[in-house]
């Protein structure tokens, strides 16, 4: 199939319309002079401006930042390490139970994984913070970086490790030279996931926070509960101007790898 | 997944060493959460802080446990069963997560089709293209559905203008507001699956159908619909699962009407404070979903995705 028929032409611009429109609005009104968020009344990047004055909000992008920073490095680490098991540790006593654990999180309702962290943390006494939103983040991004990973691990060759150790590599310097440089475009894929998860993520934060730890989610959350306000599309957009250029720049660099290699 | 060699002995063991830290954060931050809501599901409601009674506290060894297990209480299930609010927010949770995820296979299969139709040139610039919302917040694309479909809204306006209606509609704050932030988020979790399903496929089948006599339409059903089942049920899976348990859009889109268990255990614990009852209704929501789960991980070990 060389061209698009008519059919699958019109399917897929309506489908991207409808998935992308709603991103476009959002930025476009962010723009807007006027109060009214659905009433263009000129160009204006005052409440951009209005923004970087909101002290609260500056905050609560500290916050989340740091948190999704430390997810990302945790998470990945588990969960590279868990997908390393998931392929090779075939057993591994208790398999099943860690198979279990490692997928049930990827769909397990957020609500559910807030409110039992929760009530761990109260039974045992750890005081809420920064620190509770990051194990809680960390514990349900680490099975998305093991997803990602392992699906790199399994069309992985195994004879070139081999090879190596063959040639008198010990087994950790093979996975460390041959094996790693190998999945590490899954690794990083792995580290902005669980970035972007934590970043976004309202539900489990919201259980697991404490005085003084309100990240972005919840502040605008709390904001939009109120009604729509043009300095929350503001931040909304730097939100996903940040994200674009992320994304951007992992592809790039994913792809001028792939050409010098 | 079958391993394709005879792992070296000395590997494997490596392979369970690198498994020790995820599988004892899994165990500590997972599994015994898991265990501790169970536990408060039994414990009565208390004011005080935390407000739960009894506290199940390990220093006092097996006596200690035993005393914390007959001060089980069933009395917040059969709460829950007696209060018919409960049982319609169950119900109607899986109804919209059903509804929604017909819904979302509806509007993404066309999609998924015409991606794994494609040039195929095209086909990487599309997933990423699919891919890429689901990088942006989830609340964000939310909240920008507030703006389209509130009463005075982008949508209203449009149809207003275009003389299509004479009245307002109201969109916002209705069930038809939660299936369309349903759809519109959850639809990347739908394409992927299909597309991966689909693009495998041999266009030579379709052919050797027509060849063979069969209708466009009947060959299109018997042939591409029934090979791409997997990625049909895995899509489903992962769309219907999370809904069920879904807070936010009901939250934001939903009106008074709109019943969904994710939003009633946030009310439990966040307005009424009653951590047990809020415990229990999560209980109950898992066991609804342990099937469908169990189905997922079933799939999801065997490679799949």
């Amino acid at each position: 199939m060389n061209r698009f028929t008519p059919f699958n032409a019109v399917s897929l611009t309506l489908g991207f319309a409808f998935l992308y429109l709603p991103i476009v609005l959002l930025v476009i009104f962010s723009f807007n002079a006027s109060q009214l968020v659905t009433v263009w009344g000129g160009f204006s990047t005052k409440w951009y401006a209005a923004l970087f004055a909101n002290k609260q909000l500056l905050d609560a992008a500290r916050i989340s930042l740091l948190v999704a920073f430390t997810t990302a490095c945790l998470a990945t680490v588990l969960g590279t390490l868990a997908a390393v098991a998931l392929t090779r540790a075939t057993r591994l006593p208790g398999r099943t139970l860690f198979t279990a654990m490692t997928y049930a999180p990827l769909v397990m309702p957020e609500v559910i994984t807030g409110l039992s962290l929760l009530l761990l943390f109260v039974a045992v006494g750890f005081e809420r913070g920064f620190w509770t939103i990051t194990i809680a983040h960390t514990t349900f991004a680490l099975c998305f970086v093991a997803v990602v990973v392992q699906s790199r691990l399994l069309s992985f060759d195994r004879s070139l490790e081999e090879a190596a150790q063959d040639l008198g590599a010990p087994p950790w310097r093979a996975f460390v030279t041959v094996t790693i440089p190998t999945i590490l475009p899954a690794i990083a894929a792995g580290w902005l996931l669980a970035f972007t998860l934590s970043l976004d993520d309202l539900v489990i934060a919201s259980f697991t926070s404490g005085p003084g730890s309100t990240t972005l989610p919840m502040r605008i959350f709390s904001s939009v509960r109120l009604g729509v306000s043009p300095d929350i599309n503001a931040a909304c957009t730097i939100l996903i101007a940040f994200v674009t250029v992320g994304v951007m720049a992992a592809t790039l660099t994913a792809k001028l790898r792939g050409s010098t290699r | 997944m079958a391993p394709r060699s005879p792992a070296p002995k000395i590997s494997r063991w490596r392979a369970n060493l690198a498994a020790i830290p995820p599988y004892v954060w899994l165990l500590l931050f997972f599994l015994a959460p898991f265990l501790i809501i169970l536990k408060i599901s039994f414990s009565e409601a208390v004011i005080a802080q935390p407000p739960y009674s009894p506290v199940l506290s390990l220093s006092d060894g097996v006596s200690g446990l035993w005393a914390a297990v007959r001060e089980f209480t069933f009395a917040n299930y059969a709460f829950l069963a007696e209060d018919s609010l409960y049982i319609r927010a169950y119900l109607s949770s899986l109804t919209i997560a059903a509804i929604s995820t017909a819904l979302t296979l509806l509007v993404g299969y066309p999609i998924a089709l015409a991606m794994a139709r494609a040039p195929h040139g095209w086909r990487p610039l599309l997933v990423a293209l699919m891919i890429l919302p689901f990088w942006t917040s989830f609340l964000i694309r939310v909240y920008a559905w507030i703006g389209i479909l509130k009463r005075d809204g982008l949508l209203n306006q449009v149809l207003l203008w275009s003389g299509l209606i004479s009245e307002p509609l109201t969109i916002l704050n209705t069930n038809t507001a939660v299936y369309i932030g349903i759809v519109y988020t959850y639809l990347p979790f739908m394409v992927l699956p299909l597309y991966a399903a689909l693009e495998r496929q041999d266009r030579a089948l379709l052919e050797a159908a027509a060849d063979l006599g069969s209708p466009p339409l009947l060959a299109f059903w018997q042939v591409t619909v029934r090979l791409s089942l997997p990625g049909i049920v895995a899509g489903c899976l992962l769309v219907f699962i999370p809904v069920v348990g879904e807070f936010v859009i009901p939250n934001l889109l939903g009106g008074s009407s709109t019943l969904m268990i994710g939003q009633t255990l946030w009310d439990e614990f966040f307005q009424n404070r009653d951590w047990p009852l809020a415990s229990t209704v999560a209980v109950l929501l898992v066991l609804v979903l342990v099937v469908p789960i169990t189905l997922f991980q079933r799939i999801q070990s065997r490679g799949g995705l």
